[in-house]
């Protein structure tokens, strides 16, 4: 038995030693430029024939034809871009989606604001490191399940551990707002048809009821500590977010007027499907969306084919702050984000507006936009060199990534794979 | 008691009325009513189409002695005048579940069931021939009063359960003579559908092409055990062989399962009377080419509560428009000649008939034609139309005396006369008291209206310009009047009763509210025009809307047609050796690529200005499940005799949404939830057409065939443990086992000996002859290679490998046995057997020499997979030419179409995209998709439509508010007499 034992840690010793993860990017010791490169600043602008100077981490200094300093990495040619941010994602939480041995992103319990993401979040995922040769390096990592589903927190995405990732320790708090519809189960013989969901009251006087409890908590002496109600005391001082999940029109109004009631000011909706319909109230109250991405099918057969791909030109165009999340797809298709960016351009948003909404507006909304989502002095040097536009598939081809002005691996488990079988091939000839 | 006893010989009397004339007779004498009844002077329905003016109908012992304007009237007759009256044939329901309880649904432990529960039956427990209905009869007392109420005389009722269903019952609703005189026949014919037997769990069929499939073994197997080659006994079998010359009756339940099941039934040679669903009116062509005659529920859909402003954003414009246009379906069968007869099943209650067929008038059914729909056709479905549905000599004293039209709103049936014996619904001798009145009674003049229908009419009251409380019953001869008093306040209350005489006024007595008595005389003054006004209000015709192709959101008016059309200027991918050419024109004529070149010119065509655009063949999807009703057939752990071509759904709109993403063609492939699936449909995207159209012609024959995790069901639950295969290793065996099997089948075929034919053994033939091809989903290598050796054991070769995610890593041996790789761009880690899964597989795989299709098995991906095939640029770096053939020219020669589609060539299909920009970009749209020459998309026209669908939604809204608030407008009228009630009964 114990030579069994032996033999299959061996194996698995030598098995990981091909397909190892990859290690992560050393601290940045030495100051370098980027030059020549056409620097798509994340703003809106575009900065030609940049000079990129990167120190300590941070960004030291841009310009367009400017003088470099330290190492000169040549990118004529070439695009720089800010590292993409991803907000609401499961990375890390689920390795394969059909091994539920693999599956952290779901706790039982309903109101759970204090389950917290970041502690499950696998920094050494192989769907994590294939994010990054697309240019995905932020990610805010969220738990999915209940009605409040817990605290989200914000990782970047070459890291040795969960500590090390960390960018923002639990940024907000994720609640799934009930639907205002309810469908009958056809398959018990019930009407199919759409009706009113005659628990929509209820559920949301449940919300109310917790926030008021939870409030009237935090007021009192808390001798006795309750764990859920301190969870939510971030909302209420300012230093966390409310994510809201909201797709419907009336969801989104109710959800916002529900936000108000219990004045909680810092609200992002998330899916916002019909948010469109409801610009003018989310311009009052300055509410941002983040979306689904784009490369989704329309929710009704009476819908533009189109629609999906055009809600990020219909909000901007409103003056909404507008992002992308990948919440409602698998981890593993989180690395098309720029696509789904690039998609929004194809519906006449320009390429640098399309590039907001997984830079800076992204930030923006996650509240992390003094450090990412933009080339700007003082910023983080989290940043990438593309052979082309990044926001297309044809041409999104990395050459160098920095996460804090480290140079992070573009290599994965695939990339080795490639390499392994491509070379094989290669001999037999 | 006493009550008791005298119930019982009540009892014992009815039951001595149903003894036949050899049942002795110990209750009394034994003497027989031998009169006949005439009745005189009425309108007589003999058909439908035969009508005496004033005539004579004349029966005897339930049936029909004479009919005809001048009878001659036997002295010992009772003569009944109905001078003014009609009488009709009653209606027969020929699809009914009358009297027959319908069984329960067995609830099951989780397990699946995979085989038969029952023993010396079929081997699937939803065939079920061998059940007779009448077996299970028992009058329901309570239904046939309705029925009857309805006009029904007859129903032909049978067990609703199961796929085959048994034969049924005619049933004659009548009272009298028990159920030996009700019971007309035993074996009117025999019932089938498309829904399994609540009883079994039994798995297969899952889907509707595994039902139809089912059918068509079933057919096959009995006659296999007809010619006697079997030793067992199958009690099923043997009753569809008893069966076999009955009417078959299926219930199809819409206009696509009508087509299927016809088909079924053309290749057994039996011609099914269809149960239809009412949506027939959307593929009038198609089911007029079923020759069927249809059973149509009425079952007309309400107007949807449209005052909640979001829930009627939800409502889909094809929902809004079947509520506009399903009661047009009669209409539209009976103009193109299409046989149908109407029946009550899909009603709440049979109640509702009347108002349905009303509609279905008001939609211009002739009323000659639904007459028939209710009484000839039926009959002629049952062969009987000498017997039933008609008042020839001979047939049964089966009919219906009304005040006038049955199909009026406003007439009245009075009586239902079911063999001779009679129901009546309303009294004729009830006087009209319905008018105006005056009276003056304690020295008030009060003004009094009675409407509404003649036995239970209404009343309203006024007393100068007040409106007065006021509650009126009418009843054997009897009018009470109560009303309040003329000071409301009081609450005090006259009531005056009437005895009804032949006089038009109303005299009797008033007791007043100190309890006095006195007379009173009620002076009618006018009669009553209600009636009139009511009339002009219902008959307002509909506004129907256009039924499009399909009759969905973005279905077009008209199909679109072939073009000439030349591009002018273009960037063309040709998808040949020519390789992209700049500056092109390309010419397209009657469907195929005409000419490419430099200024091409043509004075026919219409020229399309392309310059700064590209134009592409088609993209075609190796692997898709849209535009199909069912994907998997998961009952079998194989399924070859399964086809798409059975399930395909010409009305989803994904076609829409494909064309839209520059798709042209694709093959509909079954799922994977077995090791030999189902074949395959192969389909051009023509939206509009119908699914037989859909179709390639000469369609190369594909199966499905998968491996790995969904075949082993490791993903299905824990309960989903005892199909075979349950691993890797299994599901090679079951490869191994179908194909010597399949030799041994051809073997024994070729040998002149008797056969069974096997449906599945038959297709599985086929592959080993290299007539049909197979496309498998496959993820590791270790599976792949085996099917490859599986496949060269028996000689034949595996032609496309989809999914194929670790096919980079045998690529060498693909290319040996000259397989194809039909891959995804990008996905993985979905599933255990993902995680080697790479976005350089396209590239690997084509450096090897292999023919390398990316394919969508999404109905997301597929309308984007001119980016997807961009990914393989970026991954691996195929060559942009090449990456657009993965997508294009790789598919066709995967699906043996290449001659046909796939590149821009002088004499292939004219199946293009015009794109705004390199079709690769992800900025690019599909600004035209052309099939053989007709414009399928187009982004102008689409907006277009998207303009058209929102004007007819804010239409037909407008239309539902509208019948929503004439209910809303009668609504607290209704609530104010529930007051007055209430204020009568204190």
């Amino acid at each position: 038995m114990k030579q069994l034992i032996y033999t299959i840690s061996f194996l698995i010793l030598s098995h990981s030693a091909i397909s190892a993860q990859q290690t992560p990017g050393a601290a940045q010791t030495e100051t370098f430029s980027i030059v020549g490169a056409t620097a798509h600043i994340g703003n809106g602008t575009v900065l030609e024939n940049s000079v990129i100077i990167v120190e300590n981490g941070k960004i030291q200094g841009i310009n367009a034809n400017g003088t470099p300093k330290g190492t000169v990495i040549n990118a004529k040619g070439k695009h720089v871009y800010p590292g993409f941010i991803t907000a609401n994602s499961s990375l890390g939480l689920i390795e394969v989606n059909a091994v539920r041995a693999s599956n952290d992103a779901n706790e039982i319990g309903g109101i759970i604001p204090h389950v917290r993401s970041l502690i499950a979040y696998n920094a050494e995922s192989k769907v994590v490191e294939s994010m990054r040769p697309n240019g995905v390096l932020v990610a805010q990592i969220s738990p999915k399940g209940g009605r409040i589903s817990g605290t989200s927190s914000i990782v970047q995405l070459d890291a040795w551990n969960w500590e090390d990732a960390a960018i923002k320790i639990n940024d907000g708090i994720h609640l799934n707002w009930p639907n205002p519809f309810a469908r009958g189960r056809w398959w018990l013989g019930e009407d199919p048809t759409l009706k009113l969901n005659t628990n929509y009251t209820k559920q949301i006087e449940e919300l109310n009821t917790f926030i008021k409890d939870s409030k009237a908590y935090l007021k009192g002496p808390k001798h006795i500590k309750n764990i859920p109600f301190e969870a939510m005391k971030g909302l209420y001082d300012g230093s966390q977010k409310l994510f809201l999940n909201v797709n419907s029109e009336k969801g989104i109004i109710d959800a916002i007027a529900f936000a108000k009631h219990n004045a909680i000011s810092n609200l992002v909706i998330i899916g916002g499907y019909e948010a469109y319909k409801v610009v003018d109230v989310l311009k009052e109250n300055n509410i941002p969306v983040l979306i689904d991405q784009t490369h989704r099918l329309p929710n009704s057969s009476d819908d533009d084919y189109d629609l999906p791909y055009r809600f990020p030109k219909l909000l901007m165009d409103a003056g909404i702050l507008v992002g992308i999340h990948t919440g409602a797809v698998s981890n593993f298709q989180t690395r098309n984000l720029p696509f789904y960016a690039g998609t929004a351009a194809r519906e006449g948003l320009s390429k640098e507006d399309a590039l907001k909404l997984i830079t800076s507006n992204t930030a923006k909304i996650l509240g992390i936009d003094k450090q990412l989502g933009t080339l700007e002095v003082g910023k983080a040097a989290t940043l990438f060199i593309s052979e082309g536009d990044a926001l297309d598939m044809r041409t999104n081809k990395l050459t160098h990534a920095y996460i804090n002005g480290r140079s992070v691996s573009l290599e994965t488990h695939q990339t080795e794979l490639w390499k392994r079988y491509s070379n094989k091939y290669k001999t037999q000839q | 008691m006493i009550k008791k006893y005298i119930f019982a010989i009540i009892l014992l009397c009815t039951y001595t009325i149903s003894a036949q004339e050899y049942f002795p007779k110990n209750d009394g004498v034994k003497s027989k009513n031998t009169n006949y009844t005439a009745f005189t002077n009425a309108k007589i329905y003999v058909t439908p189409t035969q009508v005496i003016k004033k005539g004579t109908l004349l029966i005897k012992d339930g049936k029909v002695a004479a009919t005809g304007p001048s009878v001659k009237i036997p002295s010992n007759a009772v003569v009944v005048n109905l001078e003014g009256k009609s009488i009709y044939p009653s209606f027969i329901d020929v699809y009914s579940k009358f009297g027959v309880k319908s069984p329960q649904r067995q609830s099951n432990n989780g397990r699946p069931q995979y085989d038969a529960s029952r023993e010396g039956f079929y081997w699937n427990d939803h065939i079920m021939p061998e059940q007779n209905a009448v077996d299970k009869f028992s009058f329901d007392n309570k239904t046939a009063k309705d029925l009857k109420k309805a006009g029904f005389g007859l129903v032909n009722t049978h067990v609703q359960d199961g796929v085959v269903r048994g034969t049924g019952a005619l049933i004659a609703l009548t009272n009298k003579g028990g159920d030996a005189e009700r019971i007309l026949d035993g074996r009117s014919g025999q019932y089938l559908s498309l829904s399994k037997s609540v009883t079994s769990a039994q798995v297969y069929p899952s889907s509707i092409m595994g039902t139809t499939a089912l059918l068509r073994q079933m057919y096959h197997d009995a006659d296999w055990y007809a010619k006697g080659n079997t030793t067992g006994k199958d009690r099923s079998l043997e009753a569809l062989i008893a069966n076999q010359n009955l009417v078959q009756i299926i219930e199809a339940g819409n206009k696509l399962n009508d087509v299927r099941v016809d088909n079924v039934g053309d290749e057994f040679g039996i011609q099914y009377v269809i149960v239809g669903g009412g949506d027939e009116y959307e593929r009038l062509s198609e089911i007029k080419a079923t020759n069927a005659t249809y059973i149509l529920p009425v079952n007309f859909p309400k107007a949807y509560d449209v005052e909640n402003t979001f829930l009627a954003n939800a409502l889909s414009i094809a929902d809004m428009k079947e509520w506009n246009q399903k009661a047009y379906n009669p209409k539209a069968l009976a103009d193109n000649n299409i046989p149908f007869a109407f029946t009550t099943h899909q009603l709440k209650s049979p109640t509702e008939l009347k108002e349905n067929i009303l509609k279905a008038i008001n939609y211009g059914l002739d009323k000659t034609k639904a007459l028939e729909a209710l009484t000839t056709m039926p009959a002629k479905i049952l062969g009987k139309q000498d017997l039933i549905g008609v008042l020839k000599n001979g047939a049964f004293a089966n009919f219906l005396i009304t005040s006038g039209d049955i199909f009026d709103k406003e007439t009245t049936l009075y009586e239902n006369w079911v063999k001779g014996d009679k129901t009546l619904i309303e009294s004729m001798d009830v006087k009209d008291i319905r008018g105006n009145y005056s009276s003056t009674i304690n020295a008030v003049t009060y003004q009094i209206e009675i409407t509404g229908s003649i036995s239970s009419p209404n009343v309203k009251v006024k007393s100068g310009a007040n409106t007065i409380g006021a509650k009126l019953t009418y009843a054997d001869s009897w009018v009470n009047l109560v009303l309040t008093s003329p000071e409301a306040s009081k609450k005090e209350f006259i009531r005056l009763s009437s005895r009804v005489t032949d006089a038009d006024n109303l005299k009797g007595k008033a007791t007043l509210p100190n309890g006095k008595e006195t007379s009173f005389i009620a002076k009618k003054t006018s009669k009553s025009d209600s009636k009139k006004e009511k009339k002009d209000k219902d008959n307002t015709k509909p506004n129907m809307l256009p039924v499009t192709y399909p009759n969905t959101a973005y279905g077009f008016n008209s199909l679109p047609k072939q073009e000439t059309m030349l591009f002018k200027n273009a960037t063309v991918w040709t998808g040949e050796a020519e390789g992209i050419l700049k500056n092109t024109d390309v010419l397209i004529k009657n469907g195929k690529i005409e000419a490419i070149g430099k200024n091409l010119n043509t004075k026919k065509a219409k020229i399309i200005d392309a310059t700064g655009k590209h134009l592409t063949a088609g993209i075609i999807d190796e692997h898709s499940h849209i535009a199909t009703s069912s994907v998997n057939e998961s009952g079998h752990n194989s399924t070859a005799e399964v086809s798409i071509e059975d399930a395909v759904d010409p009305d989803d709109i994904d076609i829409y949404r494909n064309l839209a993403g520059g798709v042209t063609s694709i093959q509909i492939l079954h799922g994977s939830a077995n090791p030999i699936g189902g074949r395959s449909a192969i389909i051009k995207l023509k939206w509009g057409e119908s699914a037989k159209n859909l179709i390639y012609k000469n369609s190369p024959k594909f199966i499905k065939f998968a491996l790995g995790e969904n075949v082993k069901q490791s993903n299905w639950g824990d309960n989903q443990t005892i199909r075979f295969p349950q691993s890797r290793m299994g599901v090679e065996q079951v490869f191994v086992d179908y194909f010597t099997r399949a030799k041994h089948y051809e073997a024994l075929k070729k040998s002149g000996q008797p056969y069974r034919k096997d449906t599945e053994m038959e297709v599985l033939v086929e592959i080993l002859n290299g007539e049909r091809f197979i496309s498998c989903h496959s993820y590791v290598q270790s599976e792949i290679n085996m099917l490859m050796k599986v496949a060269e054991q028996f000689n034949f070769k595996i032609n496309t490998f989809t999914h194929i995610l670790e096919g980079y890593k045998v690529a060498d041996k693909m290319k040996a046995h000259g397989v194809g790789g039909s891959t995804f761009s990008d996905w993985w880690a979905y599933k255990f057997e993902v995680n080697d899964a790479i976005p350089y597989n396209a590239a690997i795989m084509h450096n090897a020499g292999i023919t390398v299709a990316i394919n969508s098995d999404d109905a997301e991906m597929s309308r984007r997979l001119n980016q997807e095939a961009a990914k393989t640029v970026k991954y691996g770096g195929v060559n942009e030419v090449d990456a657009w053939k993965f997508v294009t020219l790789n598919p066709a020669k995967l699906l043996h179409l290449d001659d046909r589609v796939g590149s821009i060539k002088i004499g292939k299909d004219a199946d293009v995209v015009l794109w705004t920009d390199h079709p690769m970009s992800i900025y690019a749209k599909a600004e035209k998709t052309i099939i053989e020459g007709a414009v399928y998309f187009d982004l102008q026209r689409d907006t277009q439509l998207r303009a058209n669908m929102k004007a007819e939604k804010t239409m037909l809204l407008k239309m539902m508010l509208q019948d929503k608030n004439k209910g809303l407008k009668t609504q607290p009228i209704k609530a104010l007499e529930k007051k007055q009630l209430h204020c009568d009964s204190e």
